[in-house]
C-alpha cells in the first residue's frame, strides 16, 4: 500500500505543478472558456454513453416483455451492442436523394439534435450542480423543446419525398397540439413553485414528510398529463405517428442514412432522457430524497446509508431511470394511436383539464393547503 | 471592441442577411425558413440587452408555434411563383409607396427627434440577479392590468371568431364517435351460436 500511497501523492503533486500553475498562466477569458467546456464536456458524455446503453436497455426490456432474448451476441450477454451498432452507422455511407435541397437535408439532423442537448444547461443535479443558473430556466427549457420540430419538419420537407413529407405534417400538427397541454402543465408548476428557476422549483418541494411534499400529489393531473406529452412530443409510441414504420415506411426519416439517421436517433433518445429529468425534476422533486425530513438529522452522518439515504444526485438518476423504463413499458404494450384519437386526445381531453387543474392549483395556493403550500 | 460589439455585429448581420434573403428566395419554405433565422437572430440581441424573458418568449411564441403552423400551410399550398414575379413591376409602385410611408413613420416615432438619448435616458445596468420575469409580470398586472385584460379578451375573440368560421354543418361527412367507441362490449360484436359439429356422411 506504501507505493500507492506514495504514487498518488505523486500524480497530485504533478497535477498541481504542470497542470494548475499552467492553467493559472492562461489569460482569463481562455479559463473561463476552458472551465465552461470542460463543464459542458462532463454532461455531455455521460449523456451520450446513457443514449447509447438506453438503446440496449430498450431492446433488452422489450425483449423481457414479449419473452425474447434481446441482443446476446456482441460482447458479454450483448453488453457491447449499442458500440457496434455506432460503429456500423459511422461506416455507412450517407446518400442524399437527387431532389433533396443538399444543405437543409444535412441540417435538419442537428437542428434536431441541437436544441436536445442545449437544454441541458440549466438543468440542476444538485443543490447549486448546474451549468447555467438561469431565472427562467422553465421557458427556456420550454422553447427549445419547440424548437426541436424544426429538424422534423425541414428533413421531411428537404428530402422531397412523399412519406417524409406526410410524417412531416403528422408530426408539426401533433408536436405544436401537444405543446399547449405541456406549455399549461408547466403554469401549474410555475404557480406551486413562485419560481421559473428549476433549483428552486425543486427546493420548495423540500419539506418534513419526504415524498409526500412532492408537487406530483397536488398536481397530479398535471404530472399525467406533462409525462405523455412528453412522450408525444419525442414522437414515441403508442404517439410515433410521425415515423408510422407500418403506414408511411418511417416517415420523416425514410431518406437518411448512416450518421445523419445517427443523429435524429441521438436526437430521439436524447429527449427521452431529457423528459424524464424534467419531470423527475418538477413532479418529483429532483435530486431530494424520498425520506427527507421523515428520517432524523442523524441519519445522514452514517458514512455510506446517510449518504444513500440523504439528498443526492443518486436519486435524481433513480427518478430519470423509473420514467425512461415508462417510456419502453409503454412502447411495449400499447398500439399507435390513429391520428384522429391523437388530436381528440390532446385537444378535448388534456388541454380542458389543464386549465381546470391551473385554477384549482390557484385556489390552493391561496389556501395555503398544506404541507405543499403552507409557507 | 469588447466580445459584446462582436456578437452584436455578428447577430446583426445575420439578421439583416437573412431578412433580405426572406423577401428575395424564390422558395416560399425557403423564405418562411430565413424569417425562423431572423428571429433567432433578434432573439439573441434581445439577450444581449439583458431581456432574456422577450428574447425567449419569442422563441417560444414565433419561432415555436407561429412559424411552425407558417411553414405547415406553406408546405400544402402549391404556390405558383412565377405568377407572382409576373405582376410585380405593376405592384412596383404601390410598393414603394407602402415602403416610403413605413419609413416615415418609423422617423416620427423611434427616430432622435423622440427616442434621443436627450429625450430618454439610457437604462441603467441591473445587477446579474434581477429578475426580469419578475418585474415585468409585476407591472404588467398591477399597472397595465385594464390593457392587458383587454388584449387578452381581444385574442379571446379572435380565437372564438376563427373557431365560428371553421363551422359549417356537412350533413354527408361521417364522424367517429370515440365514446361509443369506447364504450363497446363484446356483447355488441358478437354474437355466440350453438352449432352441432358436422357429422361425417
Amino acid at each position: 500500500m506504501e507505493w500507492l500511497n506514495t504514487s498518488i501523492d505523486w500524480i497530485t503533486v504533478m497535477f498541481q505543478e504542470w497542470v494548475v500553475v499552467y492553467y493559472h498562466m492562461l489569460p482569463d477569458v481562455l479559463q473561463t472558456v476552458i472551465w465552461i467546456v470542460l463543464k459542458i464536456v462532463v454532461i455531455m458524455a455521460p449523456l451520450m454513453l446513457c443514449v447509447a446503453y438506453l438503446t440496449l436497455a430498450e431492446r433488452k426490456v422489450i425483449g423481457a416483455m414479449q419473452v425474447r432474448m434481446g441482443p446476446t451476441e456482441v460482447g458479454p450477454r450483448g453488453y457491447l451492442q449499442p458500440i457496434a451498432d455506432a460503429v456500423k452507422l459511422m461506416f455507412k455511407e450517407i446518400i442524399i436523394p437527387t431532389g433533396a435541397n443538399k444543405y437543409l437535408f444535412l441540417t435538419a439532423p442537428l437542428l434536431s439534435l441541437g436544441p436536445a442537448l442545449a437544454a441541458w444547461a440549466v438543468l440542476p443535479f444538485g443543490d447549486g450542480l448546474v451549468l447555467a443558473e438561469v431565472n427562467a430556466a422553465l421557458l427556456y427549457v420550454l422553447a427549445l423543446t419547440s424548437v426541436g420540430v424544426y429538424g422534423v419538419i425541414i428533413a421531411g420537407w428537404s428530402s422531397n419525398s412523399k412519406y417524409a413529407l406526410l410524417g412531416t405534417m403528422r408530426s408539426a400538427a401533433q408536436i405544436v397540439s401537444y405543446e399547449i397541454a405541456m406549455g399549461f402543465a408547466l403554469v401549474g408548476v410555475l404557480i406551486a413553485a413562485g419560481s421559473l428557476n428549476l433549483g428552486e422549483i425543486v427546493n420548495s418541494q423540500r419539506g418534513e414528510y419526504g415524498l409526500l411534499n412532492w408537487f406530483m400529489i397536488p398536481l397530479l393531473p398535471l404530472f399525467v398529463i406533462y409525462f405523455i406529452s412528453g412522450v408525444a412530443e419525442t414522437n414515441r409510441a403508442p404517439f410515433d405517428v410521425a415515423e408510422g414504420e407500418s403506414e408511411i415506411v418511417a416517415g420523416f426519416h425514410v431518406d437518411y442514412s448512416g450518421m445523419a439517421f445517427a443523429v435524429f436517433f441521438l436526437a430521439e433518445y436524447a429527449n427521452m432522457i431529457l423528459i424524464a429529468a424534467l419531470t423527475a425534476i418538477m413532479f418529483m422533486g429532483g435530486w431530494l430524497s424520498p425520506l427527507h425530513g421523515l428520517l432524523p438529522e442523524s441519519v445522514t452522518s452514517i458514512p455510506v446509508l446517510g449518504w444513500i439515504l440523504g439528498d443526492g444526485i443518486h436519486w435524481f438518476f433513480a427518478k430519470m431511470s423509473i420514467f425512461l423504463f415508462l417510456f419502453l413499458w409503454f412502447r411495449a404494450t400499447f398500439p399507435r394511436y390513429r391520428y384522429d384519437q391523437i388530436m381528440r386526445l390532446g385537444w378535448k381531453v388534456f388541454i380542458p383539464i389543464t386549465i381546470v387543474w391551473i385554477l384549482v392549483v390557484g385556489v390552493f395556493v391561496l389556501a395555503g393547503l398544506g404541507p405543499w403550500f403552507s409557507a | 471592441m469588447g466580445f459584446e460589439n462582436i456578437v452584436f455585429y455578428v447577430f446583426a448581420a445575420i439578421m439583416v442577411f437573412s431578412a433580405f434573403m426572406v423577401i428575395t428566395v424564390k422558395n416560399p419554405v425557403q423564405a418562411s425558413l430565413f424569417l425562423v433565422l431572423t428571429f433567432f437572430s433578434c432573439s439573441a440581441i434581445w439577450m444581449l440587452l439583458e431581456a432574456e424573458f422577450l428574447a425567449i418568449t419569442l422563441v417560444l411564441v414565433y419561432v415555436g408555434a407561429v412559424m411552425v403552423l407558417f411553414l405547415f400551410v406553406v408546405m400544402m399550398l402549391d404556390i405558383n411563383v412565377a405568377r407572382m414575379r409576373a405582376a410585380f413591376m405593376q405592384y412596383l409602385p404601390i410598393g414603394i409607396a407602402v415602403l416610403i410611408t413605413m419609413i416615415a413613420m418609423m422617423f416620427m416615432v423611434v427616430g432622435g427627434d423622440h427616442f434621443g438619448l436627450e429625450q430618454v435616458a439610457a437604462p441603467a445596468r441591473q445587477a446579474a440577479d434581477y429578475n426580469n420575469t419578475r418585474e415585468l409580470g409585476l407591472v404588467l398586472y398591477t399597472v397595465y392590468v385594464y390593457p392587458f385584460e383587454i388584449a387578452a379578451v381581444i385574442l379571446l375573440v379572435a380565437i372564438v371568431a376563427a373557431i365560428a368560421l371553421t363551422l359549417r354543418r356537412r350533413p354527408k361527412t361521417k364522424y367517429q364517435n370515440p365514446d361509443a367507441q369506447i364504450a363497446v362490449k363484446r356483447d355488441d360484436r358478437i354474437r355466440m351460436v350453438e352449432m352441432k359439429a358436422e357429422e361425417k356422411k
